[in-house]
């Protein structure tokens, strides 16, 4: 075991495995992340806690992973290279690590210009590649990126993303591969609608023998209505809803049902892919929903490892 | 070349509100290159800024001078007489030679007519594009001669992030995916296996992170070390 999570352990357990996500509250309330956590984390094995998610400023995934902690769940700590260089993201780490918080999900961020600070500085001191070689090196070497060493031990559970629906196609794999080498232990991928391309990436990843090197999970995010669906085709970079998915919530007499339904039919699918180890169900602001698809989709009890 | 950009002429008039008498001085380089600063911006700007005085019943007056190069002292030491006869000088060159012109003469009331941009390219007449940030540890022969620090919007040196698609930046579609490009190129040129490599984490001491830059060349050592003492 690296740090010994309930992530870690349902993932090496072969369980199919399901995470979620809770984005902390534009404010101080605690209470918002530990309604977030209740609704969550009897029907997930952890959730993840979003870092300034679209570069508009929130509680900082740090303390909000420690609100979860708190409460007994195990939290996935997000962090996004664009806002801290390597000195605050390596202090942050310790910090985090000190207080239990074992998962780090590494990403780049979404370029400052999107969120409610559009004039900031981007930092991007290190690229997200760069920070999981740094965490692993933490952890295995007790290290920072100096070379400087580090008192005690790093536990640390490293995560990554891939988007499969990105450009350049071909070059996707070779990206997720380099995530690997650098240290990766897992990957949440972004949402999945368009099964049949994410397979034929799979197959890609199952051809170089990746699915036996990391832990995928498949992203899903339930769409509630065709307002919804048409935001996230026409202006979401990186996600690829398709005009078949858009049609078919516009169609739909009760959106929330229909929206459900294509998310377990997706789920479906998923599970019967080879390397895709579980789901990560992102529902930005419809939390209320995660248990009811995966009591659904037969995926529950969560397991206790 | 360094790509600079004409204020608005709304801003210009506000800092010139406090003086009388103004030289507008144009720079016969970049700033010429880039239609905002050589001799035909000069003449412009002036009557531009005539008018707007008059409108405002304000008695200013406005001389014009291009020199050469800004950047350079044996060509900004021509003006030192026409600064005896103005208040303020507007130079309309990059940031280099605003500020080479408030070093070599001190008393005089320094406006910048236009903001520095970026250091690139004429991709066309009228078309400027960033090409390099000048971070000090060049890179682009990894990168199939693309820069990823200048033109990726992140600086990621192990791209591309997953906001590429179709060739575009998730910034603007009008901005091209530098990652895009490097695969294309490295594709063409055989050599796509250079980027499983993982590049380490940048040295930023040598960009501005580290400071403002100098460099002294060899000859000169020795006078530098008598400057300092």
């Amino acid at each position: 075991m690296k740090a010994g999570t309930n992530l870690e352990k349902v993932l090496e357990s072969g369980k199919f495995t399901v995470t979620a996500e809770a984005g902390p509250p534009k404010g101080v309330s605690a209470e918002v992340m530990q309604r977030k956590g209740e609704l969550l984390r009897h029907c997930c094995d952890a959730i993840n806690v979003t870092d300034n998610q679209t570069a508009i400023v929130r509680m900082s995934s740090f303390a909000g992973s420690m609100l979860l902690k708190q409460q007994g769940t195990d939290p996935v700590m997000q962090i996004v290279v664009r806002d801290r260089n390597r000195l605050a993201i390596q202090s942050d780490v310790l910090g985090a690590v000190a207080l239990g918080i074992g998962n780090v999900l590494c990403l780049t961020g979404d370029h400052q210009k999107f969120g409610n600070h559009p004039n900031a500085r981007g930092v991007f001191d290190i690229d997200s590649i760069q920070l999981i070689q740094a965490l692993k090196r933490m952890r295995d070497e007790k290290k920072f990126l100096s070379g400087d060493d580090i008192s005690g031990e790093v536990p640390l559970f490293i995560g990554a993303a891939a988007n499969p629906f990105a450009d350049p196609f071909e070059f996707r794999v070779s990206r997720l591969a380099k995530k690997i080498k650098a240290g990766a232990d897992f990957i949440q991928t972004q949402a999945v609608y368009d099964v049949a391309k994410f397979t034929s990436w799979m197959e890609m990843v199952n051809d170089r023998g990746l699915d036996r090197q990391v832990h995928i999970l498949a992203g899903v995010i339930p769409i509630k209505s065709a307002g919804m669906a048409r935001y996230m085709r026409d202006y979401v970079p990186g996600v690829s809803v398709t005009d078949e998915i858009v049609a078919r919530m516009e169609k739909a007499e009760k959106p929330k049902e229909e929206g459900v339904a294509l998310i377990l039919e997706i789920i479906e699918q998923l599970k019967e892919i080879p390397g895709v180890h579980g789901v990560h169900i992102m529902a930005v602001g419809w939390e209320d929903i995660v248990q009811e698809i995966v009591a659904k989709a037969g995926l529950m009890p969560r397991p206790a490892v | 070349m360094i790509i600079s950009e004409q204020k608005p002429l709304e801003e210009i008039r506000k800092m010139v509100a406090d003086y009388d008498k103004i030289l507008i001085l144009g720079c016969g380089t970049c700033a010429t290159v880039c239609f905002a600063g050589g001799e035909r911006e000069v003449a412009i700007l002036a009557s531009a800024l005539r008018m707007a005085v008059k409108i405002d019943g304000k008695e200013k007056v406005f001389h014009e001078h291009t020199v050469k190069r800004q950047c350079e002292w044996e060509f900004i030491d021509e003006i030192s007489e026409k600064l005896k006869e103005v208040d303020a000088v507007l130079p309309l060159s990059c940031g280099i030679g605003v500020q080479a012109i408030a070093e070599r003469f001190p008393n005089c009331r320094v406006l910048p007519g236009v903001n520095t941009c970026f250091l690139g390219l004429t991709e066309e007449a009228g078309i400027w594009s960033e090409r390099c940030v000048a971070c000090g540890n060049c890179l682009v022969h990894e990168t199939g001669g693309i820069c990823p620090i200048a033109r990726c919007a992140k600086s990621l040196s192990n791209g591309p992030c997953g906001g590429s698609v179709g060739g575009k930046c998730e910034i603007s579609p009008d901005v091209s995916c530098a990652w895009q490009l490097i695969i294309d190129h490295l594709v063409a040129l055989g050599q796509l296996d250079r980027l499983e490599e993982i590049q380490p984490p940048r040295d930023w001491s040598s960009s501005h992170s580290g400071g403002p830059r100098k460099i002294v060349y060899p000859f000169q050592e020795g006078n530098q070390a008598e400057v300092e003492r």
